[in-house]
């Protein structure tokens, strides 16, 4: 069902992004912060922690997950779930890759 | 039926905070809960004031729930906000600022207040009691100019309150009115043992002391005389006779009272829609000031909130523990001769051990240890089930170990505890809780068990059980002794990762990770950053700085703030600025709008709520004025902080100003393990604090004193002297080759005092002051560092470096949003 509604947008490209890294979208009041792994995968997340809406853009990104600046939780890149004790979850987007060129699904 | 129940919670102590989380445990969205704290802050654990006092913690280390958690569930938390009337044919509260409150269902928990004896001179300044923080901290600030203290009471909070202010540097004189210390909990011997271990501390305790009044000198305590005409000197004095259950209000609105508010064993007053919890209870005659009988009456609360009518409290037999660090006491139950009871008693003069246990046919009653504690929780555990002990009763005083033939390690004293052995009191978790979390969620140390189970999470003092259950029930995988690994991606610590580092010449991340054998394929936020310090210091020429690996603040060159904007500070050498770096700051300020503007600890100004994407502008504007970083979010030198010295002041022997600067500008720009602040005094007066930094000079009129090793943060310490020089050349080469020396051998994020404490501070001492050679070498690899570490971040950002971090990827037109 999603695949038919999901709008698929031009970001920029994959090399924008710093490796181990993310960049953020502005899309209105939500920041979409954009990652791209050390294996060159991209995902999207929105640009708060599910603990007290610290920017993950800003975190260290590492094995599929970003440690939050603020408090040092760690989210999954994949889920936007908290790791370990922790509980939360950030909402995640569907992002993909043209080429070099990052689409982001909205 | 669609509005949700009202529950009003008059108290915010340990008590109501329990009964909230059992009562979320059970059902989240039972109620719509709001809690009138009379106090202005969140939840905190009492038990740990202790510790707060000595200086072992701070308040945040004790918080229990702090303001997220209301938020999280929904709770309405009022603080500082007394309530003064409850109207129970109405069922409202009303609050001394007015405002009422309707409810549902009340509890009270109101607590207790600290008993003052009447004696003239009891409403002096100076006169404190020991009950919550704000006592913690008045007493903090007295004991600062240290002095002598007096407590009257020599009970279990009197003698913690002792034993702080000692911690505090102050004298201390404990004033106790019965022949022995403790004498509710204690019997006479162990009183004794106990009066002369604090002796030993340096307190001086006076028993049968009858106080007859407190002295005074312009309303403030100048000490304290006896009934028998005794004058004790002391600018503060502590009552800790004892408490009162607070019970006024419950009074007024016409419930039960005796002692304390009078409920039964469903905890109800005699109101069916009223509660009453904690210190201000009275339960079948008795009154309760310890915490484990307390959480027990917060489940049961819970429970019938919840709709469990038959959950009943049914009174508590209480083991107290002494939290004075190097003093072991245990005592639980009734200890009283009496012609039907018999006593089993063990003493060791030379080992200082006193046990006694008392027996009434052939149960436990009550027990007392003095000098070894281990046995106390299987002592209470007998005592509570009334387990019958006469099969053992010639070995039972000898404790668990010599049940049953050959002595057993204190592993197995554990191994042979049942499930439902109680290890933890105060949050009532047994063995059985916490063995079964350990295997299903697969924890594999302390804190971990705490975050779980709450098992020594409060007190703290059955830490070694839950140790001991860690190494039972997890074998050879839990080894607390052994070197704690960097982090979960490798299992050396960071002493060998930065010898390694050298000693195979490992120079970039991938390459450490490679040859180490991470387990992980790109690290974590923990070794990241590590591993890209250490290689920073070990190869400055060599390295190229990861990034990617630095924490945000270190990335982009400002300090991150709650609302993700950030805080920007120049560098003002020595704390010294003028009337033009003044116009350039007020010139940013207005132009960026920015909202806050804050004089800094370190002598520096601090522009905060900077929106990121404006950062590189506002550098280039502080840039035009002369104005470079000041590393004030770097694990590297932060600030030197200075006094006027013989420019000006009439008591200054040397120019600390100067020598200030002087240091600031040689080590700028340089990485240390955590951060690094300094200070240069003038004179001894010490106006710049030089005695607690991590490096400091204080000088003097025949040169100066070096300083190291100090902390003024989490942990409070004065400094170490390093040693004393005659010019400033030698202050600059002994403070930099120091400084290397803890850049070479620190762990990340290891503060200096840690570090030196950890290498010893005569090893210290004999490189940098008494060998020359190895000063010297210190000092030209500091040197040879810094011409690679001397570049301004924000000139460099402001010439486009690393622009990708300030602008967003891409903004979206809304249309594209659809």
């Amino acid at each position: 069902m999603n695949a038919l509604t999901t709008n698929w947008v031009a970001v920029g490209l994959l090399t924008d992004i710093p490796r181990r890294g993310a960049r953020c979208v502005k899309n209105g009041d939500m920041t979409i912060a954009i990652f791209r792994t050390s294996d060159d995968r991209v995902f999207a997340l929105e640009d708060k922690c599910p603990h007290k809406q610290g920017p993950l853009s800003q975190g260290i990104v590492h094995d599929g997950c970003v440690t939050c600046p603020l408090h040092n939780w760690v989210i999954s890149l994949e889920t936007g779930l908290a790791q370990g004790a922790d509980e939360g979850e950030t909402p995640s987007f569907p992002v993909k890759l043209d080429g070099e060129t990052v689409l982001l699904g909205l | 039926m669609s509005e949700k129940q009202k529950l009003v919670v008059i108290g915010n102590g340990m008590a109501p905070g329990r009964m909230l989380e059992h009562l979320f445990d059970i059902e989240v969205d039972a109620f719509d809960v709001t809690i009138f704290n009379a106090e202005p802050r969140v939840n905190y654990n009492r038990l740990m004031l202790s510790p707060v006092l000595s200086g072992e913690k701070a308040y945040a280390d004790i918080i229990t729930h702090d303001d997220d958690w209301y938020s999280q569930h929904g709770v309405t938390l009022h603080k500082s906000a007394k309530i003064v009337e409850i109207d129970r044919s109405a069922k409202t509260v009303t609050c001394e600022h007015g405002t009422t409150t309707r409810y549902d269902k009340l509890v009270i928990a109101t607590g207790s207040n600290p008993f003052i004896i009447p004696v003239p001179g009891h409403e002096l300044d100076g006169v404190l009691t020991y009950r919550d923080l704000d006592d913690v901290e008045r007493m903090i600030e007295v004991a600062e100019d240290k002095g002598h203290a007096v407590v009257i009471g020599g009970g279990l909070l009197g003698l913690e309150a002792a034993a702080g202010l000692k911690a505090q540097g102050m004298g201390v004189t404990v004033l106790h009115l019965m022949p022995t210390l403790m004498e509710r909990q204690l019997d006479t011997a162990a009183g004794y043992l106990l009066e002369k271990a604090f002796e030993d501390l340096g307190i001086s305790v006076m028993t049968k002391a009858n106080t007859k009044q407190i002295l005074g000198h312009d309303g403030k305590v100048v000490g304290v005389e006896l009934e028998d005409g005794t004058r004790i000197d002391a600018c503060m004095v502590v009552m800790a006779v004892g408490i009162r259950p607070s019970t006024a209000l419950a009074k007024e609105a016409d419930f039960a009272v005796n002692r304390g508010i009078v409920v039964s064993d469903s905890m109800l007053t005699n109101d069916p829609d009223v509660f009453a919890l904690g210190e201000c209870v009275e339960h079948r005659g008795m009154c309760y000031g310890l915490v484990a009988p307390l959480y027990e009456m917060a489940q049961v609360i819970a429970k019938q909130l919840t709709g469990s009518a038959d959950a009943s409290y049914e009174g508590s037999v209480t083991a107290t523990k002494l939290k004075v660090t190097g003093i072991d006491l245990y005592s639980a139950g009734d200890f009283a001769e009496a012609d039907d009871r018999e006593e089993i008693v063990l003493r060791d003069a030379a080992a200082g051990v006193y046990k006694r246990l008392v027996l009434k046919d052939d149960k436990i009653i009550g027990a007392v240890l003095y000098g070894d504690t281990a046995d106390g929780p299987w002592f209470f555990d007998m005592l509570k089930k009334g387990a019958d002990v006469s099969e053992m009763r010639d070995t039972l005083i000898f404790g668990q170990a010599y049940q049953g033939g050959e002595p057993l390690d204190p592993m197995a004293a554990v191994a042979a505890l049942p499930d439902d052995a109680e290890i933890c009191g105060c949050n009532g978790v047994c063995k059985g809780t916490i063995v079964s979390a350990i295997g299903e969620k697969g924890l594999t140390n302390l804190d971990n068990v705490r975050a779980h189970t709450k098992a020594s999470a409060s007190c703290g003092t059955c830490t070694g059980l839950v140790e001991q259950l860690l190494g039972l029930t997890l074998g050879d995988a839990y080894n607390p002794a052994a070197i704690t690994p960097m982090c979960g991606c490798t299992d050396l610590g960071h002493s060998d990762v930065r010898r390694l580092i050298k000693a195979k010449g490992l120079k970039s991340i991938p390459e450490v990770m490679q040859e180490l054998e991470w387990k992980t394929s790109c690290g974590c936020a923990k070794c990241r950053p590590a591993l890209n310090y250490y290689l920073v210091c070990d190869w400055p020429d060599e390295y190229a700085d990861d990034y990617q690996s630095r924490f945000i603040n270190e990335r982009v060159h400002a300090n991150i703030q709650k609302d993700g904007t950030y805080s920007v500070v120049p560098r003002m050498w020595g704390g010294v600025t003028s009337s033009s770096e003044l116009r350039a700051i007020a010139d940013v300020v207005d132009k960026f709008d920015i909202p806050t503007v804050k004089v800094t600890g370190g002598q520096r100004i601090d522009m905060l709520g900077i929106k990121k994407e404006d950062l590189p502008d506002v550098w280039a504007d502080l840039g035009k004025a002369g104005f470079v970083s000041g590393q004030a979010y770097a694990k590297g030198l932060r600030t030197v902080k200075t006094c006027v010295g013989t420019d000006w002041c009439r008591f200054g022997t040397q120019d600390s100003t100067g020598l200030g600067i002087k240091l600031e500008k040689f080590m700028w720009g340089s990485w240390t393990p955590a951060k690094l602040k300094m200070a240069v005094s003038g004179c001894p007066r010490n106006c710049a604090e030089a005695t607690c930094k991590d490096i400091g000079v204080v000088c003097v009129d025949s040169g100066y004193e070096i300083h190291f090793a100090g902390a003024a943060g989490l942990d409070i310490k004065g400094t170490e002297i390093l040693g004393s020089v005659t010019t400033e050349d030698e202050v600059m080469e002994h403070v930099v080759a120091l400084a290397q020396m803890y850049r070479e051998q620190g762990h990340y994020l290891e503060r200096i005092y840690k570090w030196a404490k950890r290498i010893g501070y005569d090893e210290i001492r004999r490189q940098i002051m008494n060998d020359p050679d190895a000063r010297k070498a210190y000092y030209e690899r500091f040197v040879f560092s810094q011409q690679f570490a001397q570049v301004d971040p924000w000139n460099e950002r402001v010439s486009g470096k690393d622009k990708h971090e300030f602008k967003p990827m891409a903004t979206l037109s809304l249309e594209a949003a659809e």
